[in-house]
């Protein structure tokens, strides 16, 4: 019988952390090396723990299914970091932050967890300073910043255009001093592919060797996943190739419930899909939309290249529907808008994208001062496409970014499951149904380094588990079953490829659970995906054997897990008769068009049990607004 | 978007595992100029699939030059023709209709060939996990303002900080030597006053690692540089040479 319990402490929201971290048990320095720690994932939120955890005198089991656990996503996060320092003397404040945050979430996060992260911030950027993070400086010495969307303050601290590789290579070299100093286990080239619960407590997990195909067993006190997100659902999305949903989602068929998996992120600007053999998305930073005004042609299937349409035959939609915020209105709706007018036939040259063009900024500013602005993007653009943004409008178009959804957790960051925590993007717990800018580093980061070490001591210490054996019947029984299932790929033998599917799929999701919904429109992508969904289990094909580097293999056991989240997502997406972030559904617009909430009905995190496949049950946990009064978001 | 397709003859390195020889094998590609390198091989591969053979290994991920995961050594060239790209980044529209393409893994005896076109580069993580560090724990640390760095100083150590750990150095140098990838990491630390307390520690440490691991000398051939996706600069390597030396000189062990 699960019951959802947030385990939100006591007292006025400001000392809500500081009295919990101080009534939470701790266990001496000398008795933490008799606690072992699997940590799956070693992005900003993985690798943070890792550290920290072996800092402490924890034994830790780092797993990573990359090389070396420097390549995992978080570096390739370009924009920068909010923190709180209010070193700018603009008004600034722990409050402030958790304030645009829970705004931003469009009132779907816990008012606690945004405070904590927004109270932890600045402890981060003095941990990656300290660590030999290069961030960017003033003459002067000081740290500079920058200003992100959805802030009136500049609060983003950033290393170039590569801060997420900065603080992934911070937390990373912490991690590798852990591995030198034998207080971290690192197991690379191993991917996650079940979790062990018994007596409903996690104790362990089920690893797939990827160099020789080892199905191997590992147990600890507790098990830790920051697994990242679960964009590639839609095949074409900002994420890396490898990024998955298979940790998170085995362990949500183990019991832990998954919560608002339809809360996804649709970024506006990213490069449009070129043609078939497209493999993934390339963000272009949204810092692009200062200077650039997006438009397309007022007329239906224009093909006329972009200089050919004259002035007034160009409708430059954002500028026209949001006058106040025009071109840099916030990714919602920017992404909606885009779509709006592909919809009616008016794409760039009849393709998904529209036009970003710098003319104008050109004409006024000089082309010296764009090119100082944003001379690598504009290289980074040409080497894609072959086209000079300088003399033709570049083409944009919105694509799958960030999952807001995850793994449900309680304030410690514990799912519903005791033993298992869920760090970063693997969870749902900070950003609502929609993520700021810059605020995705920072969650990753306090997690690991500020929230983890202190609560996972209070459960080792309060429910002191005992560490079970590899050789436990479950463990075996486990490890079989997963034998059992990679094989089974491979015993197929259809007719389709993996990736032929996995399109399919990301078709449907796009066009049916995308950047808008309705009821309709889900309801048949739930059937279409179940179709979808079988047609695979008889007709995939997996060349090769299991007892090698198999990639096609490791593709098709996550292939096989996102054909069973889709379904939930629009299930999710079908229950929620709202809008709200970057959940849109079609029938709850304003009379501009505008997302509508129903704060009444939807106050709530939707935390789903799965009580076998294609049913689900849904428990909701109610969240109270007593410090951000609700209010609705405009941008007219 | 532009262009007509491309006919290709790709000599592709195939090998099963790091104890078996390899060989190159002959495919024949049609592909769209728009397509990136490893789209190619994705069509490749997705072909190949569906005729039930055994696709090409190979690793990327990012696919935006950031990872440091890909890494092929195409016409000779680690990451191909276009400097300052990583192979995800190369576009099929810098070559022409007809040509032959050579794709090899990096080579060198500190990279084993895991299979076709995979190596194993775990050697960069244990340079890494003998000294690429500052030694602080989780808290406890100053406010990131109390330490005062000249921007040049934070820009100069954000260069080689910048460093991917691909291995294109190591693979376009006839020593195999790995001295631009451990000096970038040297520099990015001994420039900054947070790094300065255990520099002579640390890229003590970090060479004899890397010596040990059986990656070569550095003979100022500049191929490394030539190669590198970031452009790390080999002023590094001269750098991580005087920082050795100091260490030395200041070492309090007498070596006879």
């Amino acid at each position: 019988m699960v019951k959802l319990d947030s385990k939100i402490p006591e007292g006025h929201i400001s000392e809500k952390w500081t009295n919990h971290k101080f009534n939470m048990k701790l266990i001496n320095p000398a008795n933490k090396r008799k606690y072992d720690v699997i940590v799956v994932g070693t992005g900003l939120a993985g690798a943070s723990a890792a550290a920290s955890l072996a800092e402490l005198g924890y034994n830790v089991k780092a797993f990573t299914f990359h090389d070396s656990a420097r390549r995992a996503h978080s570096i390739s996060a370009q924009g920068g970091i909010n923190a709180a320092k209010n070193y700018q003397n603009d008004g600034d404040s722990i409050y402030r932050l958790f304030y645009d945050t829970v705004k931003g979430g469009d009132f779907r996060a816990r008012e606690a967890n945004v405070y904590r992260l927004a109270e932890v911030s600045n402890n981060i950027i003095d941990q990656c300073v300290a660590q030999g993070v290069p961030f960017a400086r003033e003459y002067g010495g000081l740290l500079d910043n920058r200003s992100f969307g959805g802030a009136q303050v500049s609060r983003t601290f950033y290393a170039r255009g590569q801060t997420g590789q900065q603080l992934l290579l911070g937390a990373y070299s912490a991690l590798s001093r852990q591995v030198g100093l034998g207080k971290v286990k690192m197991y690379s080239r191993r991917e996650m592919l079940e979790l062990v619960v018994v007596d409903g407590i996690a104790r362990g997990i089920v690893c797939r060797n990827l160099v020789n195909g080892e199905i191997e067993k590992y147990s600890a006190h507790a098990v830790i996943l920051a697994t990242g997100g679960y964009s590639n659902v839609f095949f074409l999305s900002t994420n890396a190739m490898n990024c998955n949903t298979t940790a998170i989602w085995r362990a949500h068929k183990k019991g832990a419930l998954f919560a608002n998996p339809c809360f996804t992120q649709i970024h506006p600007t990213c490069l449009p899909v070129h043609g078939e053999g497209q493999s993934k998305l390339t963000l272009m930073s949204e810092s692009l939309r200062n200077d650039g005004r997006i438009w397309v042609s007022k007329k239906k299937g224009d093909l006329r290249e972009p200089n050919e349409i004259p002035e007034e035959e160009r409708d430059y939609y954002l500028e026209r529907k949001y006058p106040s915020f025009g071109n840099l209105s916030p990714r919602d709706i920017s992404s909606r808008s885009a779509k709006e007018v592909f919809d009616e036939g008016r794409g760039a040259k009849g393709q998904e994208a529209v036009y970003l063009d710098f003319e104008d900024a050109i004409k006024r500013l000089g082309r010296k001062a764009i090119e100082e602005k944003y001379g690598n993007l504009f290289e980074i653009y040409e080497t894609i496409t072959g086209e000079n943004p300088y003399n033709v409008p570049m083409k944009i178009y919105p694509a799958p970014h960030y999952t807001m959804g995850g793994l449900w957790v309680d304030y410690n960051l514990m799912s519903n499951i005791p033993g298992l925590f869920v760090l970063g993007e693997a969870n749902f717990s900070d950003h609502g149904a929609n993520r700021l800018g810059a605020s995705a580093l920072m969650q990753g980061l306090a997690d690991g380094y500020f929230v983890i070490p202190y609560t996972i001591g209070n459960y080792l210490a309060a429910d002191k588990p005992e560490k079970l054996s590899v050789d436990h019947t479950e463990f075996e029984n486990v490890k079989k079953q997963t034998e059992d299932l990679t094989r089974k790929f491979i015993s197929i033998n259809g007719k389709q490829t993996v990736d032929d599917i996995h399109k399919r799929l990301g078709r449907i999701m796009w066009n049916k659970v995308g950047m808008s919904r309705n009821e309709n429109g889900l309801k048949e992508a739930i059937n279409e995906i179940r179709e979808l969904r079988e047609e695979f289990w008889k007709d995939v094909k997996v060349p090769g054997d299991d007892k090698d580097i198999n990639q096609t293999l490791e593709r098709a056991g996550r292939l096989a897990d996102y054909l069973e989240l889709a379904e939930l997502m629009a299930v999710d997406a079908l229950n929620r008769n709202e809008s709200c972030g970057g959940h849109f559904r079609e029938e709850y617009q304003t009379e501009e068009g505008e997302a509508l909430r129903n704060d009444e009905e939807y106050t709530y995190v939707a935390a789903w049990e799965m009580e076998e496949l294609g049913k689900w049950k849904l428990h909701k946990e109610d969240l109270q607004f007593e410090y951000v009064k609700l209010s609705t978001r405009s941008y007219k | 978007m532009s262009g007509k397709h491309l006919n290709l003859k790709l000599k592709i390195w195939r090998q099963s595992g790091p104890q078996t020889a390899g060989s190159f094998v002959d495919y024949q590609i049609e592909v769209s100029p728009d397509d990136s390198f490893l789209e190619m091989l994705d069509e490749l591969n997705n072909k190949l699939e569906s005729e039930g053979k055994e696709p090409i290994a190979f690793e990327s991920d990012c696919r935006e030059g950031i990872c440091g995961t890909c890494g092929l050594v195409i016409n000779g060239q680690p990451h191909g023709p276009i400097p300052k790209i990583a192979t995800c980044q190369l576009h099929m529209r810098n070559f022409n209709n007809g040509d032959t393409i050579w794709i090899e893994p990096f080579r060198a005896k500190a990279f084993p060939v895991l299979k076709d076109l995979i190596v194993d580069r775990s050697g960069f993580d244990e340079i890494m996990n003998a000294g690429g560090f500052i030694s602080v724990n989780t808290g406890g640390v100053p406010d990131a303002n109390d330490i005062l760095i000249p921007k040049e100083v934070a820009s100069e150590s954000m260069d080689a900080a910048a460093c991917i750990g691909c291995g294109a150095c190591v693979a376009a140098c006839k020593n195999a030597s790995a001295m631009l990838f451990v000096s970038a990491k040297v520099s990015q630390f001994a420039l900054l006053p947070q790094g300065k307390p255990e520099r002579f520690r640390r890229v003590e440490k970090m060479v004899k690692v890397m010596d040990d691991l059986g990656f070569g000398s550095c003979t100022n051939t500049y191929a490394c540089e030539a190669e590198c996706p970031k452009g790390i600069s080999i002023r590094n390597i001269a750098r991580m040479n005087r920082e050795y030396f100091l260490a030395k000189v200041k070492s309090k062990e007498l070596e006879v």
